[in-house]
C-alpha cells in the first residue's frame, strides 16, 4: 500500500516550496516511503539529535529550516552540541568549527526547541507518557524512551528528527505499531551472581553483548533484580545502542511492558532463547578495553550524561581525595545548575572533576591532545572512544575511575567479575 | 542480476566493498577521508569512497544521517549503498542531501545473501530500478 497523506499533510506539503513546512514534509515523506509506511502518525514530543555539528551540511540544513520559518510544533529538546556554551575554553575548536558548531546550535533553538543540549533528556524533564507517540533521536535516548519510558519512537537521526519536529508527524511503522514491540528474543539472566547484577558496573558489560548478539531485534531479558535503577537501564540501553541497534529491550518485572514474560512477548513464542554465561559476558567485557597495563592519563564519565544520583555517588567515592589525572563528567546544564545550587560541584572541582556541560569527550575535542589511555565507566564512551578521540580505552567500575584518578595509574577491581 | 528495493533512487557504478559486521557511521567513518576508522571493526583503514557499498547492518549513532551528508559534501560518498534492512537513519542522509542539492547516490535494501553471487570487488553497476549487475569496467 502506498502512503496516504490526510488533507492537513497534504496542505503541508504543498506549501511554498522554500517553506520549512513543506521541506520538512517532503523529507519525512521520503522517509516514510523508503520506510514502507502506509501512513503519518502524530507525535506528541520530539528530541532533536541534529545540532551537533559533523561538518557544514548540517549547519546548511538547520539554517535552510530557520530560513524557511521553521518552527517546532511539539515540546522539543535539544541534544549535546560540539560546544560547552558555558565554559567555552573546555573545547579545543579552531574559529571556523567553533562558529560552525555555534550557528547550529543557535538555529534549532531559534525554531523554538528547549536549549537543554543533553543526551538524556529524561534526566532533565523530558518524560512522555507510557504509549505516547513521539520522535526522538540520540541512539541511547531512544532506548530509553522506548524501553524505560514506555513511549513509541522509532530510531531517527539527524534531519528527520527535526523534520518530525517541525510537522508534528512521524512515519507509522517499526516501534510506533504496539504488535512490533514484542520481544523475540527472550535472555535469561538468572544464572547471573546477585552480587554482580547489583554493581552499575554490570550493565554497559550487558548492553555490549546485547547489542552485538541480537543486533536490531527487540530483546526481553529475566533474572534481573527489580531494583534495578534508572542510570544502570541507561547504562544498558546507551551501550546496546552503541554496538547493536537496539531501540527497545523490556526486562520483565521492571520495564513498563513487561510485567511478566508473556506481556513482554505478547504471548508469542520467542524465536531465540539465550542463557547468559561467565564466557559470554567476558568476552564484552575484554571488548570494552583496548589497552592492557597501568599507564594511564584521563578519565572520562558521564555518557550518557551523569544523573544528580550519579554525581552522588561520585562525590561519595571521591571523599576529600585529590585527582592526579585529568578527570571529566559531562553532564547537562540543568543538572550542573541542580548540583551548583546544592552546593556540590564546588567540591567536586576542588578534587579535580572538570565539569563539562552541553556537549561530551567523544564529540568534541576535549580531551589532552597528546592522547593516550583513557579510563572510562561507560560503555559508550569506551565504544566510541578509541575512533572519535584516538585514545585507547580501559573500562571500568566507578568506583575503579576515582581510584585509578587518585593513583594516577589503572586499578580494577577484577573481584567483582567473579562467576 | 540481483533486484533490490529502492530506497533512493540513482545511478552509480564502483567496486563492490562488502563490510564484514554493520556499522555506525558515526564514529566509525571519516568523512573527509571517507575511510573506515573504528580500530574495532575488521574492515578498519578501508576506503569506502567510490565503492558499491554493502552494509549487513546499521547500527550505532543516529547521527550516522549526519556523517552521510558529510560523506556527499564532501565527495567522499560511496558510488551506491546496499542495505540489508532500510532503517530512517542512513539513507536519510542521502534523502537530505537530494534537497540540498548535493550530487547523491542510490541507496537500495538488498538481501546479502543474493550479493553472494558476486565476488568481492566485482564492478557493479546500480541502475535507477534497484538492479544490480555486474559491469566490464
Amino acid at each position: 500500500m502506498p502512503l496516504t497523506l490526510t488533507s492537513d499533510e497534504r496542505a503541508m506539503l504543498g506549501g511554498e516550496a522554500a517553506g520549512a513546512n513543506a521541506m520538512a514534509m517532503r523529507i519525512l515523506v521520503s522517509a516514510a516511503e523508503l520506510l514502507g509506511a502506509e501512513e503519518l502518525v502524530p507525535v506528541t514530543s520530539a528530541h532533536i539529535d541534529g545540532c551537533l555539528h559533523h561538518g557544514d551540511g548540517g549547519v546548511e540544513f538547520a539554517e535552510r529550516l530557520v530560513a524557511g520559518g521553521g518552527r517546532v510544533a511539539v515540546p522539543t529538546t535539544l541534544n549535546v552540541g560540539a560546544l560547552d556554551l558555558l565554559h567555552p575554553e573546555n573545547v579545543r575548536a579552531d574559529a571556523h568549527k567553533a562558529d560552525m558548531a555555534r550557528r547550529q546550535m543557535d538555529a534549532y533553538v531559534s525554531m523554538g526547541a528547549e536549549p537543554t543540549f543533553t543526551c538524556a533528556p529524561y534526566q532533565v524533564g523530558h518524560l512522555p507518557d507510557v504509549g505516547e507517540q513521539v520522535a526522538w533521536g540520540e541512539s541511547n535516548a531512544i532506548a530509553f524512551v522506548n524501553s524505560v519510558l514506555g513511549a513509541r519512537t522509532e530510531r531517527y537521526g539527524d534531519f528527520l528528527d527535526a523534520c518530525c519536529a517541525l510537522t508534528a508527524r512521524a512515519p507509522l511503522h517499526g516501534l510506533h505499531i504496539g504488535r512490533n514491540r514484542r520481544a523475540k528474543v527472550v535472555i535469561d539472566a538468572t544464572r547471573v551472581p546477585p552480587s554482580l547484577k547489583r554493581r552499575d558496573v554490570f550493565y554497559p558489560v550487558l548492553g555490549t553483548w546485547l547489542g552485538l548478539e541480537v543486533g536490531r531485534e527487540v530483546a526481553a531479558i529475566v533474572g534481573l533484580p527489580s531494583t534495578v535503577s534508572r542510570d544502570q537501564l541507561k547504562a544498558l540501553g546507551a551501550a546496546a545502542a552503541s554496538t547493536g541497534a537496539v531501540a527497545l529491550f523490556h526486562v520483565v518485572g521492571v520495564t513498563p511492558e513487561a510485567d511478566t514474560i508473556e506481556d513482554a512477548t505478547q504471548g508469542d513464542m520467542p524465536t531465540q532463547m539465550i542463557t547468559l554465561t561467565a564466557d559470554m559476558l567476558r568476552g564484552s567485557l575484554a571488548r570494552l578495553s583496548t589497552a592492557e597495563g597501568s599507564e594511564l592519563h584521563a578519565i572520562a564519565v558521564g555518557s550518557p550524561h551523569f544523573s544528580i544520583e550519579e554525581f552522588e555517588a561520585l562525590s561519595e567515592l571521591v571523599d576529600g581525595r585529590r585527582f592526579s589525572l585529568p578527570f571529566y563528567a559531562c553532564t547537562a546544564r540543568a543538572t550542573l545548575q541542580e548540583l551548583e545550587d546544592a552546593g556540590r560541584a564546588g567540591p567536586l572541582r576542588d578534587a579535580g572533576v572538570e565539569i563539562i556541560a552541553d556537549t561530551c569527550v567523544v564529540v568534541t575535542p576535549i580531551l589532552p591532545e597528546e592522547g593516550g589511555v583513557l579510563m572510562t565507566n561507560s560503555g559508550k564512551f569506551a565504544h566510541y572512544g578509541p575512533a572519535n578521540t584516538g585514545y585507547d580505552v580501559v573500562y571500568g567500575s566507578l568506583e575503579d575511575c576515582v581510584d585509578s584518578a587518585v593513583a594516577g595509574r589503572v586499578t580494577r577491581n577484577e573481584l567483582v567479575w567473579a562467576w | 542480476m540481483v533486484m533490490g528495493r529502492v530506497l533512493v533512487p540513482g545511478t552509480g557504478d564502483g567496486r563492490l566493498l562488502r563490510l564484514r559486521a554493520p556499522i555506525s557511521l558515526w564514529g566509525g567513518v571519516d568523512p573527509v577521508a571517507g575511510k573506515i576508522i573504528d580500530p574495532r571493526h575488521p574492515d578498519f583503514g578501508v576506503s569506502i569512497r567510490g565503492t558499491v557499498l554493502s552494509i549487513p547492518g546499521a547500527v550505532g549513532s543516529s547521527s550516522s544521517s549526519a556523517i552521510m551528508l558529510e560523506l556527499l559534501r564532501e565527495r567522499t560518498a560511496p558510488a551506491a549503498v546496499l542495505m540489508a534492512h532500510a532503517d530512517a537513519i542512513l539513507a536519510l542522509g542521502v534523502v537530505v542531501g537530494q534537497e540540498l542539492g548535493y550530487e547523491t547516490c542510490p541507496v537500495l535494501e538488498v538481501d546479502p545473501e543474493a550479493l553472494r553471487a558476486f565476488p568481492d570487488g566485482t564492478h557493479l553497476h546500480v541502475s535507477a530500478d534497484g538492479s544490480v549487475t555486474a559491469a566490464p569496467q
